[in-house]
């Protein structure tokens, strides 16, 4: 088997669908480096990114197919999915087929790919709904979030365009590393040592702005207020609001 | 009063208006302001009854002068009154807003003193929030009959959406239930709202810096079952609303008893959802399927079918038009096969253009095939189509049985 390995960024994997092209090596898996691999015998390629190799796979695709349907190659390779092998084919067949099969929902590796980008692109809406910021004593609103697949790439341009006037940043506790936004841009980072409980998202009370529990209470209130007693429909509230998103979540996660 | 006080009552005296909705506008951000609008609108909790709250929704006060049947803020019920001052309500939407909570506020009131000095109270607060605050997110205000033109419009340049509501499908009921409105002065406010969000979209076409005027135009609200008005009063009065008032959303709300004293209602053991369900299907079909009313339903069968979902209901009343072939029928036609959505038959119409489309991939495409496959033909034979089996059939086979028995339960008491 012919096994590529690449470092885990997109332009690692762009880097490696170049070299399969020059090469003219079929890879059999593509694989980030993290990933443990077998000891049988296999033909191991590491591959190194390098920003021009990727960026005229990337051209060449925008030539190819709409915007929309590159977009969907980046949403789907944030899934960690282990869905470059089925990126790879599909990137194939746009370069080797002479019209556009970008929207034949009848092949099922397109079919495939277009449903995983549906999951994904969910899961940044649901960050989009359901993040909470806490206001810190440094005027710095911030979140953890713990999603299901990399979505915070998908989150920027949401959060700079409503929240212009305010510094914010958005964390992932899972894989260690957030966003922050400083008033100019929003730039990538890791917080060593960072101090948030893993089972509220909250950042101390210490590090909270003086009325940042007040108004977590009163959104507790507000949210046992609006509801309907007597329409009482916990399915439907786990449907739209799966219990997996309510440990960072104040109205329903009352720990602090 | 506390703050915390406050947040109680007047939220749990706005819970029985349904709509939370934040959809339907895309105003921008200004440059050193708060927020944005999103078109399609943005859910951010789901109460423990699975409503969507996007909005901080409550009441400027509970007091009233009205002294309508139906309405647990009514003159004449002994209940914790409050009132919010402008700048404690700004301090809450400011707050919650920036903490991701919520899209932007609902903000609606009984009626003090009279109705256009209410209209004026709501609209100050919105004008405080955009021009002090420069606050861009979402703000919905009830739209008070009886209020002048002039403060209507005045809110009309602060709001996204504005609402009226009608709570009574039908005029005679109405004028029992609350003797203080009629259907000309909730109609009045409506008319005068859809010229002039016309008139604006027009003017903003032409030059470019003209103020948006309610962009995200009217909804109102009808209570289900508090009355006996049938599925289709209630539903030409909605489609009439559609395309006379130009209205973005009709909302059902199953009638909960909450005056128990109240001898002109029915005490109801449980709130219809049900049937409230079924109209809100009902509703989607006439707005987003293109399905005229009498296709859904008509003067033999005034009430919905409760066992089936509208669109099922229909494709049992035409066999004839069934099964189609969903490798060449029209965009429209698919759509209206039961266990075809939107998305599907987009993604259907999309795909059979490169060969044609077999079970398996319809399946894998969203389509529900358990109520599909008796309604279309595709690549494969299928084995059972309606042209085979009798539409009685079908019926007993896809009948919702949990839908019948929460139904049942609903009506048990009522029968007693």
């Amino acid at each position: 088997m012919n096994i590529f390995i690449y470092n885990g960024t997109f332009e690692g994997f762009l880097t490696a669908i170049f070299d399969a092209y020059e090469m003219k090596i079929v890879p059999d898996k593509i694989i980030p480096s993290e990933t443990e691999y077998s000891l049988f015998p296999d033909n191991y390629y590491n591959i190194q990114p390098d920003k021009e190799k990727s960026d005229r796979v990337w051209n060449g695709l925008k030539k190819k197919i709409s915007e929309n349907t590159c977009k969907m190659i980046y949403t789907v390779f944030l899934s960690e999915s282990a869905m470059e092998k089925q990126l790879y084919d599909f990137i194939c067949k746009i370069f080797d087929t002479p019209y556009n099969i970008e929207s034949n929902m009848g092949d099922a590796n397109i079919l495939n790919l277009r449903n995983m980008e549906r999951k994904v692109h969910k899961e940044a809406v649901r960050m989009i709904e359901f993040i909470r910021f806490q206001k810190m004593a440094d005027n710095i609103f911030f979140a953890s979030i713990s999603p299901a697949y990399d979505v915070i790439p998908l989150l920027i341009k949401h959060f700079e365009a409503r929240f212009t006037d305010q510094k914010w940043i958005i964390y992932d506790l899972k894989r260690d590393y957030g966003i922050f936004y400083n008033l100019k841009e929003t730039v990538q980072m890791t917080i060593p040592n960072l101090r948030v409980s893993h089972n509220s998202g909250q950042v101390s009370d210490e590090a909270k702005d003086i009325d940042e529990n007040l108004f977590q209470s009163l959104w507790q209130d507000y949210f046992d207020s609006i509801n309907i007693k007597e329409r009482k429909n916990p399915k439907l509230q786990r449907q739209f609001m799966p219990a997996r998103y309510w440990k960072f979540m104040p109205e329903k996660n009352r720990l602090r | 009063m506390e703050i915390a006080e406050k947040v109680k009552i007047l939220s749990a005296s706005a819970k029985y208006d349904v709509s939370c909705s934040s959809s339907g506008s895309n105003r921008p951000n200004t440059k050193g302001g708060l927020g944005n609008a999103v078109y399609a609108g943005i859910c951010h909790s789901f109460t423990d009854d699975g409503r969507c709250i996007a909005l901080l929704k409550t009441l400027l006060t509970n007091n009233c002068i009205y002294d309508c049947a139906y309405c647990i803020n009514r003159k004449s019920n002994d209940i914790k009154r409050a009132a919010f001052t402008v700048k404690e309500i700004v301090d809450l939407t400011i707050n919650f807003y920036r903490r991701n909570y919520i899209e932007g506020l609902f903000l609606s009131s009984g009626v003090m003193r009279n109705p256009d000095f209410t209209m004026q109270q709501l609209a100050q607060v919105a004008k405080e929030l955009r021009t002090i605050h420069r606050f861009n997110g979402y703000i919905h205000l009830k739209a008070i009959p009886g209020a002048s033109e002039e403060s209507i419009r005045n809110a009309g340049f602060y709001a996204d959406r504005l609402s009226v509501n009608i709570e009574i499908p039908s005029e005679q009921n109405l004028q029992k239930l609350a003797p203080e409105k009629n259907f000309k002065g909730i109609l009045q406010p409506m008319n005068y709202l859809k010229t002039n969000i016309l008139e604006n979209k027009e003017d903003r076409r032409k030059f470019h810096k003209t103020p948006m005027f309610v962009p995200a135009g009217q909804s109102t609200q009808l209570i289900i079952g508090a009355t006996p008005d049938s599925d289709l009063q209630i539903l030409s009065l909605a489609s009439g609303l559609y395309s006379g008032q130009n209205l973005k959303r009709v909302y059902y709300s199953a009638y909960l008893h909450v005056n128990t004293l109240e001898s002109r209602l029915p005490a109801l053991p449980e709130p219809p959802k049900v049937r409230e369900n079924r109209l809100y299907q009902a509703d989607w079909l006439l707005r987003l399927y293109g399905f005229g009313l009498n296709e859904i339903i008509d003067e033999t069968h005034p009430n919905l079918d409760i066992s089936v979902d509208p669109k099922l209901g229909f494709a049992l009343r035409n066999p004839q038009l069934f099964p189609i072939d969903v490798n060449k029928a029209d965009y429209e036609m698919i759509v209206r096969v039961p266990g075809i959505g939107i998305r599907s038959a987009k993604l259907i119409v999309l795909s059979r253009k490169f060969g044609k489309l077999g079970f398996e991939q319809l399946k894998k495409m969203g389509v529900v095939l358990k109520r599909a496959k008796y309604f279309i033909r595709c690549n494969e034979l299928s084995a059972n189509n309606i042209k085979d089996i009798n539409p009685f059939q079908i019926r007993k086979e896809l009948m919702s049985t949990t839908v019948l028995k929460r139904h049942a339960d609903e009506l048990q008491l009522k029968l007693f």
